[in-house]
């Protein structure tokens, strides 16, 4: 009979065989936004279309902040005054909604062009 | 503190009907308190360790650390799950028919709430991790004024416990010979909705990006953001844009529990040799 234990392992390892990811970055376009005084700064930012996107998101306030969106499907948790990377796309062209999930009131719009 | 109670609920809600589940699948089996309460604990402490080393967690693998963390221990989950209906549906007669077997059935079946205990703390853990970075950012930016933000956060919490309780209590309602297949469903379905999450989670990753394209969007009708929509989020994966990639992994989980179970399955009474009895 197979254990517990033995299934982590095996787990894991599959985690180690999947892991090594191919990284697209380079074809991928940059955005840079913050989060300052729970405001995203700027709240409006573009990017091109049918290209991955790296959004770099700089948290300035002390205070954490999780950038979500359904339409781009990301959650991501950014620590207080940390930086982290959301990765999205291809997209069609369209403005795409994202918010604060610990600050709904603060949301902003990615145009994708 | 309205806000606060709301976000902290919103977080706590999927962790609840996860415990509150596994409650119900395991209350037959002695000593399942401890276990399901070590997975609540072992959770919460791992949640801590990940709000503290969030930046670290985040900055690994490229910035992808925290996704394929997440990926991970949803990973981990499904197949935790997988293993305890398949158990389930090899053993789960002799443990209903009053353990003749006391000795054997009580070991066994320990095996299976270990199994669980870790889907309880994972469901803990990954839920937690964001509570602990929220109430935490409060309390150190906020000082005092933060007080009643955090007391907010304090009732999402019980609230949490609340769903817990309501789940578990409205699954011991249904009659016992039929708790078996219910929540062998349940769990399925719980499985495959975790696969198609840890799938969201890769491609966010840049690991798994292929058959990405959203397959349909029903935010219109139900939106992932109600509270019906988180609901059926953690028990049957719903979500309103899925991805092909993630129908195809979310049926694939499904089909593989079923034939599983069916493989491991004890033969039917009429082929199986006479029992001495």
């Amino acid at each position: 009979m197979l254990s517990v234990r033995g299934l982590l392992g095996l787990v894991i390892v599959a985690l180690f065989c999947v892991g090594a990811p191919v990284r697209a970055e380079q074809y991928a376009a940059t955005v840079e936004i913050a989060v300052k005084d729970k405001k995203f700064d700027p709240a409006e930012i573009k990017a091109p279309a049918d290209k991955r996107i790296v959004i770099h998101v700089v948290n300035r306030d002390g205070i954490a902040m999780e950038f979500e969106s359904s339409t781009l499907k990301v959650e991501k948790v950014v620590a207080a005054n940390s930086e982290a990377i959301v990765r999205v796309g291809p997209l069609k062209p369209g403005k795409y909604e994202f918010f604060d999930d610990f600050n709904q009131k603060n949301r902003g719009t990615l145009i994708v062009e | 503190m309205l806000a606060a109670l709301i976000i902290v609920f919103r977080e706590v809600f999927e962790a609840g009907l996860i415990v509150g589940i596994v409650m119900a699948v395991t209350r037959a089996v002695p000593r399942r308190t401890l276990w399901v309460s070590g997975g609540i604990v072992g959770g919460l402490a791992g949640a801590c360790l990940v709000a503290l080393f969030a930046e670290v967690l985040s900055r690994a693998f490229a910035g992808s650390g925290q996704e394929l963390f997440n990926a991970a221990i949803l990973a981990v989950a499904v197949v935790m799950l997988t293993w305890h209906n398949v158990w389930m549906a090899r053993h789960g007669r002799e443990l209903a028919a009053e353990m003749r077997a006391a000795g054997e059935a009580v070991a066994a079946g320990r095996s299976s709430l270990g199994a669980l205990a870790i889907v309880v703390a994972v469901a803990v853990l990954r839920e937690g991790s964001e509570v602990v970075l929220f109430l935490y950012g409060i309390l150190a930016s906020e000082g005092s004024s933060g007080a009643s933000v955090f007391a907010g956060g304090v009732a999402g919490l019980v609230l949490g416990a609340a769903v817990c309780a309501l789940t578990y209590f409205g699954l011991l309602h249904i009659p016992g010979r039929h708790l078996f297949a219910v929540t062998s469903l349940m769990i399925a379905f719980l499985a495959a909705g975790m696969a198609s999450q840890a799938v969201a989670f890769l491609a966010q990753a840049d690991v798994l990006t292929a058959l990405g394209n959203t397959v349909w969007d029903t935010s219109w009708l139900l939106s992932d953001a109600s509270i019906l929509g988180k609901a059926l989020h953690t028990l049957i994966g719903y979500t309103d844009q899925p991805t092909a990639m993630q129908l195809i992994v979310y049926l694939a989980t499904l089909g593989a529990t079923f034939v599983l179970m069916r493989l491991f399955a004890p033969p039917s009474p009429r082929e199986r040799p006479l029992a001495a009895e």
